[in-house]
């Protein structure tokens, strides 16, 4: 899922501060299982903006809904009663459902209340970790399941560099474990060292983002 | 000969060959450059000129390199992978070639989160394996990364690192096979302090007879103070630091002059182990201690070569 984090109250108290009518828009999807910008979150960050603008004498109208997704036109519909009359939308979603919003809302500035992080899941209740940097070519075959292009800090696909450690990465031993530990366990597990021991060589990025913005056409689903 | 690099000649004549390290100056001051360089000439066959070492920005590698070509020193270029992508690395072998730099050593590079701009984006379009796959292809088959054909090859005697004492340990003599079967014509390791372990890793590497396919040059670190020790220790990953070094240390009268006789002791055990061809002395910001290291190691004067 795509992970997100709700950026700094500082930064969407001085986001908001302009207006006096929003909508607080949640998304029901990956945001609202990591816990940054669901129905809950909606509640709380609303409550949170209304308590500041009171202590400045400034009068707020919050409006607050949570679609089921952002990301898709047919579910942002159900937001179009709601956004009548506001002058901003603080969307709670990824970047992308942002984008989403501002297209549908021409006239009305739509801005992110989240920082979009990663594709990635929990590890345990609070914590979350990257696990897919979206390469478009995807070779986790040959590295047993375990992505080095997002978990290795120098996406090595011929790793470990010599600063992995005690199962740890030197760009952070506390909090980064090395991918290419990892891999050599997993790969030692299944019998397959061999694979390691071949070279791979550098990478298409053309199938990443770096071949420009990426697009999908699917000749038999396209109506 | 695959190139004219001195190292080389020195190497394929089966010669104790030594190399030193030259950092480039934060600044576009050459005196500095011109100060390291008059240490190490004629005391050194090759000198590695660092590339933004711990990603802090410092001068052009090529420039540094060029200029100590002038002073009558051979370079080995060293790229890291952080900073380019094939286009740049492919364009700045090149123009090392045409500047006379006859020596390289691939590396994928310290994190930037190290250095002075933890902010920037780093690169890795490539890895340290691939980097030597490439600078071969361009020089065996004179072609591009992508097949272009090259009219005239840069002609680099190829170098790597490998650090015997990253985990996981049983892994790193493959790894170093990995790099050999991309091309690379010789190693310099990272500075031994744990010798037991530096020759059991030398033994998985002879077990593959990996000593007769490229050169192995052991890393050795003038070490100034205990202090200096425990530093490298606890924030230097994968560096193997045994505690009885820095005690050493701690008791020495001089620190200093403890610090260089364990580096002249350790470059007098590697050079005792079968398939070690050259030591690497890595005095960072103490270079003016390279002759009197090299000095004490017997290591002087160096051979010539035609
Ligand atoms: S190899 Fe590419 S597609 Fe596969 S997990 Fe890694 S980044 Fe994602
Ligand atoms: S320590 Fe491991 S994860 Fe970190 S950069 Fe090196 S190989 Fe990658």
């Amino acid at each position: 899922m795509i992970v997100a984090e709700r950026k700094p109250m500082e930064e969407l108290l001085q986001m908001t501060a302009p207006f006096g009518k929003i909508l607080v828009a949640g998304c029901g999807a990956c945001v609202t299982v990591c816990m940054a910008g669901g129905e809950k979150e909606v509640e709380v960050l609303s409550s949170l903006l209304l308590i500041e603008r009171k202590k400045n004498g400034k009068e707020l109208e919050a409006r607050k809904h949570t679609v089921e997704r952002q990301c898709e036109p047919e579910f942002i519909k159900d937001l179009d009663p709601r956004a009548e009359g506001v002058e901003m939308i603080l969307s709670m979603a990824c970047g992308v459902g942002v984008q989403y919003l501002a297209e549908r809302y021409p006239k009305i500035p739509v801005y992110p209340a989240l920082n979009t992080k990663f594709m990635g899941g929990p590890v345990q209740q609070g914590i979350w970790t990257e696990k897919c940097g979206g390469c478009g070519n995807c070779i986790l075959s040959l590295t047993g399941g375990i992505c080095p292009i997002a978990r290795c800090s120098k996406s090595l696909l011929n790793g470990p560099c010599g600063g992995s450690e005690n199962g740890k990465c030197e760009v952070d031993p506390k909090n980064i474990d090395c991918a290419w530990q990892l891999i050599f366990d997993r790969m030692k597990n299944l019998g397959k060292l061999e694979i390691l021991a071949e070279i791979q060589p550098p990478k298409d990025w053309s199938y990443a983002r770096d071949g420009g913005p990426r697009k999908i056409v699917r000749e038999d689903a396209v109506l | 000969m695959k190139s004219e690099s001195r190292l080389e000649k020195i190497l394929s004549a089966g010669k104790f060959a030594v190399t030193a390290e030259l950092g480039p100056p934060k600044s576009a001051d050459t005196a500095v450059i011109n100060k390291k360089a008059a240490y190490l000439k004629d005391v050194v066959d090759a000198v590695n000129v660092t590339d933004n070492q711990t990603a802090i920005v410092r001068m052009f590698i090529g420039a540094a390199c060029s200029l100590i070509i002038n002073l009558g020193l051979e370079p080995i270029l060293q790229m890291v992978c952080r900073d380019r992508n094939r286009i740049a690395m492919q364009s700045d072998i090149l123009g090392a070639s045409a500047l006379g730099i006859k020596n390289m050593l691939c590396l994928s590079g310290d994190h930037q989160k190290f250095g002075n701009h933890p902010q920037a984006k780093n690169v890795y379009d490539m890895d340290s394996v691939q980097l030597i796959g490439m600078v071969k292809k361009m020089r065996d088959e004179k072609k591009f990364f992508c097949g272009d054909e090259i009219k005239v090859e840069p002609r680099m005697f190829i170098g790597a690192a490998e650090n015997p004492f990253g985990d996981p340990f049983e892994f790193r003599a493959v790894r170093l096979e990995k790099k050999i079967n991309a091309g690379a014509d010789f190693f310099q390791t990272q500075a031994v302090f744990d010798i037991d372990k530096f020759e059991k890793w030398m033994e998985m590497v002879r077990a593959r007879g990996l000593h007769k396919k490229a050169y192995i040059l052991a890393g050795v670190v003038p070490l100034k103070s205990a202090k200096a020790a425990t530093y490298m220790k606890n924030e230097v990953a994968g560096i193997g630091m045994p505690d009885a070094v820095i005690e050493r240390l701690q008791k020495a009268a001089d620190a200093k002059e403890e610090g260089i006789k364990i580096c002249v002791e350790t470059i007098e055990r590697v050079k005792k182990i079968e398939g070690i061809s050259g030591v690497h002395i890595m005095a960072i910001e103490w270079e003016s201690m390279v002759p009197a290291i090299a000095e004490k190691a017997g290591l002087l004067p160096r051979p010539g070569v035609n």
